[in-house]
Protein backbone atom coordinates (compact mmCIF):
# COMPACT_ATOMS: atom_id res chain seq x y z
CA UNK A 1 0.00 0.00 0.00
CA UNK A 2 1.13 3.35 -0.26
CA UNK A 3 0.88 6.59 1.82
CA UNK A 4 -2.64 7.84 0.64
CA UNK A 5 -4.10 4.25 1.14
CA UNK A 6 -3.12 4.52 4.45
CA UNK A 7 -4.66 8.28 5.21
CA UNK A 8 -8.20 6.62 3.90
CA UNK A 9 -7.97 3.21 6.22
CA UNK A 10 -7.32 5.72 9.23
CA UNK A 11 -9.29 8.73 8.23
CA UNK A 12 -6.25 10.57 8.70
CA UNK A 13 -5.44 14.20 8.21
CA UNK A 14 -2.22 14.63 6.54
CA UNK A 15 -0.32 17.24 8.20
CA UNK A 16 2.78 18.04 5.76
CA UNK A 17 4.44 15.59 3.09
CA UNK A 18 0.90 16.12 0.50
CA UNK A 19 3.03 15.98 -2.79
CA UNK A 20 4.59 12.42 -1.31
CA UNK A 21 1.75 10.41 -0.27
CA UNK A 22 2.40 8.51 -3.19
CA UNK A 23 5.18 6.72 -1.44
CA UNK A 24 4.82 2.78 -0.74
CA UNK A 25 5.05 1.69 2.62
CA UNK A 26 6.12 -1.87 3.48
CA UNK A 27 6.03 -2.59 6.90
CA UNK A 28 4.87 -0.55 10.16
CA UNK A 29 6.30 -0.32 13.66
CA UNK A 30 4.26 1.14 16.49
CA UNK A 31 6.15 2.08 19.45
CA UNK A 32 6.41 4.59 22.02
CA UNK A 33 10.29 3.40 22.55
CA UNK A 34 12.55 5.29 20.29
CA UNK A 35 15.72 3.01 21.34
CA UNK A 36 13.41 0.20 20.45
CA UNK A 37 12.65 1.98 16.98
CA UNK A 38 16.42 2.14 16.12
CA UNK A 39 16.96 -1.26 16.66
CA UNK A 40 14.04 -2.46 14.61
CA UNK A 41 13.13 -0.51 12.42
CA UNK A 42 14.17 -0.23 8.50
CA UNK A 43 13.65 3.00 6.16
CA UNK A 44 10.83 1.24 4.55
CA UNK A 45 8.71 1.58 7.60
CA UNK A 46 5.97 3.44 8.77
CA UNK A 47 6.09 4.34 12.56
CA UNK A 48 3.12 4.92 14.44
CA UNK A 49 3.70 6.48 17.85
CA UNK A 50 1.95 8.42 20.43
CA UNK A 51 5.24 10.63 21.09
CA UNK A 52 4.93 13.81 19.36
CA UNK A 53 8.71 15.27 20.43
CA UNK A 54 11.51 16.24 18.77
CA UNK A 55 14.09 13.09 19.18
CA UNK A 56 10.42 11.33 17.01
CA UNK A 57 11.85 13.43 14.25
CA UNK A 58 15.94 12.76 14.98
CA UNK A 59 14.84 8.70 15.18
CA UNK A 60 12.95 9.01 11.82
CA UNK A 61 16.17 10.96 10.69
CA UNK A 62 18.57 8.13 11.57
CA UNK A 63 16.38 5.87 10.11
CA UNK A 64 15.71 7.46 6.76
CA UNK A 65 12.07 6.84 7.47
CA UNK A 66 9.40 8.04 5.01
CA UNK A 67 6.23 8.59 7.18
CA UNK A 68 5.12 8.95 10.62
CA UNK A 69 1.50 8.32 11.80
CA UNK A 70 0.32 10.02 15.41
CA UNK A 71 -2.50 8.55 17.05
CA UNK A 72 -5.34 9.15 19.15
CA UNK A 73 -5.49 12.68 16.78
CA UNK A 74 -2.35 14.41 18.80
CA UNK A 75 -0.46 17.05 16.19
CA UNK A 76 2.87 17.82 16.74
CA UNK A 77 3.80 21.69 17.11
CA UNK A 78 4.49 23.85 14.24
CA UNK A 79 8.26 23.96 14.66
CA UNK A 80 8.24 20.16 14.30
CA UNK A 81 6.32 19.54 11.35
CA UNK A 82 8.26 22.41 9.34
CA UNK A 83 11.56 19.99 10.41
CA UNK A 84 9.52 17.21 9.63
CA UNK A 85 8.71 18.65 5.87
CA UNK A 86 12.39 19.64 5.45
CA UNK A 87 13.10 15.93 6.32
CA UNK A 88 11.43 14.60 3.37
CA UNK A 89 8.87 12.81 5.65
CA UNK A 90 4.73 12.52 5.50
CA UNK A 91 3.54 13.14 8.95
CA UNK A 92 0.20 11.97 9.35
CA UNK A 93 -2.65 11.91 12.71
CA UNK A 94 -5.46 9.73 12.99
CA UNK A 95 -8.47 9.80 15.38
CA UNK A 96 -7.36 6.00 15.82
CA UNK A 97 -5.69 4.94 19.18
CA UNK A 98 -2.44 3.50 18.38
CA UNK A 99 -3.89 0.07 18.96
CA UNK A 100 -7.11 0.44 16.70
CA UNK A 101 -4.48 2.16 14.15
CA UNK A 102 -2.51 -1.19 13.93
CA UNK A 103 -5.82 -2.98 13.94
CA UNK A 104 -7.04 -1.53 11.02
CA UNK A 105 -3.64 -1.45 8.80
CA UNK A 106 -3.12 -5.27 9.51
CA UNK A 107 -6.85 -5.88 8.48
CA UNK A 108 -5.85 -3.46 5.44
CA UNK A 109 -2.79 -5.77 4.39
CA UNK A 110 0.54 -3.88 5.99
CA UNK A 111 2.38 -6.13 8.12
CA UNK A 112 4.41 -5.69 10.78
CA UNK A 113 8.58 -4.96 10.26
CA UNK A 114 10.42 -8.50 10.35
CA UNK A 115 12.46 -8.98 13.58
CA UNK A 116 14.75 -11.62 13.95
CA UNK A 117 16.24 -10.23 17.21
CA UNK A 118 15.48 -11.14 19.83
CA UNK A 119 13.60 -14.25 18.68
CA UNK A 120 12.04 -14.04 15.32
CA UNK A 121 8.00 -13.34 15.16
CA UNK A 122 7.60 -15.63 12.49
CA UNK A 123 6.39 -18.88 14.95
CA UNK A 124 3.44 -17.14 16.26
CA UNK B 1 47.07 9.83 10.65
CA UNK B 2 47.84 11.11 7.09
CA UNK B 3 45.10 8.67 5.77
CA UNK B 4 42.68 10.25 7.58
CA UNK B 5 39.89 11.56 5.45
CA UNK B 6 37.42 13.14 7.77
CA UNK B 7 37.64 14.25 12.17
CA UNK B 8 35.18 15.73 13.77
CA UNK B 9 34.94 16.44 17.67
CA UNK B 10 31.51 17.14 19.44
CA UNK B 11 31.27 17.81 22.65
CA UNK B 12 28.11 16.48 24.72
CA UNK B 13 26.51 18.13 27.30
CA UNK B 14 25.41 15.89 30.40
CA UNK B 15 20.84 16.19 30.56
CA UNK B 16 20.74 18.54 27.50
CA UNK B 17 17.80 16.67 26.05
CA UNK B 18 17.02 19.84 23.53
CA UNK B 19 20.46 19.48 21.50
CA UNK B 20 20.92 15.38 21.86
CA UNK B 21 20.83 14.31 18.43
CA UNK B 22 22.65 16.92 16.78
CA UNK B 23 26.06 15.80 16.61
CA UNK B 24 24.44 12.49 15.34
CA UNK B 25 22.82 14.45 12.65
CA UNK B 26 26.20 16.31 11.74
CA UNK B 27 28.09 13.44 10.98
CA UNK B 28 25.04 11.75 9.42
CA UNK B 29 25.20 14.82 7.06
CA UNK B 30 28.85 14.43 6.99
CA UNK B 31 29.77 10.68 5.84
CA UNK B 32 26.58 11.14 3.04
CA UNK B 33 28.39 13.48 1.57
CA UNK B 34 31.77 11.19 1.71
CA UNK B 35 29.38 9.44 -0.13
CA UNK B 36 29.48 6.38 2.58
CA UNK B 37 26.55 3.80 1.06
CA UNK B 38 23.00 3.71 2.63
CA UNK B 39 23.47 0.21 4.57
CA UNK B 40 26.65 1.58 6.58
CA UNK B 41 25.16 5.23 6.70
CA UNK B 42 22.31 4.21 8.54
CA UNK B 43 24.12 1.52 11.01
CA UNK B 44 26.41 3.94 11.90
CA UNK B 45 23.77 6.71 12.82
CA UNK B 46 21.71 4.35 14.65
CA UNK B 47 24.67 3.30 16.80
CA UNK B 48 25.76 7.18 17.06
CA UNK B 49 22.16 8.46 18.35
CA UNK B 50 22.45 5.74 20.46
CA UNK B 51 25.68 6.54 22.24
CA UNK B 52 25.19 10.28 22.15
CA UNK B 53 21.77 9.67 23.97
CA UNK B 54 23.64 7.74 26.66
CA UNK B 55 25.83 10.56 26.89
CA UNK B 56 22.74 12.81 27.91
CA UNK B 57 21.48 10.64 29.71
CA UNK B 58 23.81 8.51 31.70
CA UNK B 59 27.57 10.65 31.62
CA UNK B 60 28.26 13.68 33.30
CA UNK B 61 29.06 14.94 30.05
CA UNK B 62 31.45 13.93 27.49
CA UNK B 63 32.59 14.17 23.34
CA UNK B 64 31.81 12.29 20.56
CA UNK B 65 34.07 11.53 17.78
CA UNK B 66 34.15 10.71 14.57
CA UNK B 67 37.15 9.55 12.58
CA UNK B 68 37.02 8.24 9.07
CA UNK B 69 39.64 6.54 6.81
CA UNK B 70 39.70 4.36 3.58
CA UNK B 71 38.51 1.55 5.32
CA UNK B 72 36.70 3.02 8.29
CA UNK B 73 34.45 4.53 9.86
CA UNK B 74 35.31 4.95 13.46
CA UNK B 75 32.82 6.35 16.38
CA UNK B 76 34.70 7.00 19.98
CA UNK B 77 32.29 8.11 22.94
CA UNK B 78 34.28 9.10 25.62
CA UNK B 79 32.60 10.93 28.93
CA UNK B 80 33.88 11.86 32.92
CA UNK B 81 31.65 10.04 34.52
CA UNK B 82 30.27 8.24 36.35
CA UNK B 83 31.46 4.99 35.30
CA UNK B 84 29.50 1.94 35.04
CA UNK B 85 29.82 -0.92 38.04
CA UNK B 86 28.11 -3.82 35.68
CA UNK B 87 28.97 -3.85 32.16
CA UNK B 88 27.33 -7.84 31.61
CA UNK B 89 24.36 -6.16 32.93
CA UNK B 90 24.27 -3.03 30.92
CA UNK B 91 25.12 -4.51 28.10
CA UNK B 92 21.64 -6.62 28.29
CA UNK B 93 19.07 -5.86 26.26
CA UNK B 94 16.02 -4.45 28.48
CA UNK B 95 18.28 -3.56 31.59
CA UNK B 96 18.28 0.98 32.14
CA UNK B 97 19.14 3.02 34.81
CA UNK B 98 17.23 5.81 32.39
CA UNK B 99 15.97 8.69 34.64
CA UNK B 100 12.21 9.25 34.24
CA UNK B 101 12.89 12.40 31.67
CA UNK B 102 14.82 9.92 29.48
CA UNK B 103 12.10 7.96 29.74
CA UNK B 104 9.35 10.54 29.24
CA UNK B 105 10.99 11.38 26.00
CA UNK B 106 10.43 7.57 24.44
CA UNK B 107 14.32 6.32 25.72
CA UNK B 108 15.92 4.02 28.32
CA UNK B 109 14.56 0.94 26.91
CA UNK B 110 17.84 -0.44 27.84
CA UNK B 111 18.06 -1.46 24.21
CA UNK B 112 21.31 1.58 23.56
CA UNK B 113 24.51 -0.16 24.29
CA UNK B 114 22.94 -3.58 22.50
CA UNK B 115 22.08 -1.97 19.32
CA UNK B 116 25.34 -0.36 19.00
CA UNK B 117 27.21 -3.47 19.61
CA UNK B 118 24.46 -5.32 17.13
CA UNK B 119 24.84 -2.24 14.62
CA UNK B 120 28.70 -1.84 14.36
CA UNK B 121 31.23 -4.32 12.91
CA UNK B 122 33.60 -3.65 15.45
CA UNK B 123 32.84 -2.91 19.64
CA UNK B 124 34.68 -2.30 22.84
CA UNK B 125 33.70 -0.68 25.59
CA UNK B 126 35.66 0.03 29.01
CA UNK B 127 34.19 1.77 31.91
CA UNK B 128 35.47 2.60 35.08
CA UNK B 129 33.60 3.82 38.20
CA UNK B 130 34.96 7.22 39.23
CA UNK B 131 36.39 7.59 36.03
CA UNK B 132 34.36 7.34 33.32
CA UNK B 133 33.58 5.34 29.90
CA UNK B 134 34.80 4.52 26.43
CA UNK B 135 33.13 2.95 23.61
CA UNK B 136 34.44 2.62 20.06
CA UNK B 137 32.98 1.34 17.77
CA UNK B 138 34.17 0.61 13.67
CA UNK B 139 31.80 0.05 10.65
CA UNK B 140 33.49 -1.43 7.83
CA UNK B 141 33.46 0.52 4.22
CA UNK B 142 34.17 -2.54 2.16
Amino acid sequence: MNIQDMVNVLHAKVLCGQDRLETKVYTACCSDLMSDVLAFVNEKTVLITGLTNAHVLRTADMLDLKCLVFARGKIPGDDLLEQADEQGLVVITTPATAFTACGLLYEAGLRGVPIEWPESEARL
Amino acid sequence: MSNTLLHAEYPVEAEDYTCAGEASADIKRKLKQLGVSANVLRRVAVASYEVELNLVIHSEGGVLSLEVTPDRVRLISKDRGPGIPDLDLAMREGWSTASETARSLGFGAGMGLPNMKRNADEFDIKSKVGEGTTIQMGFLLA
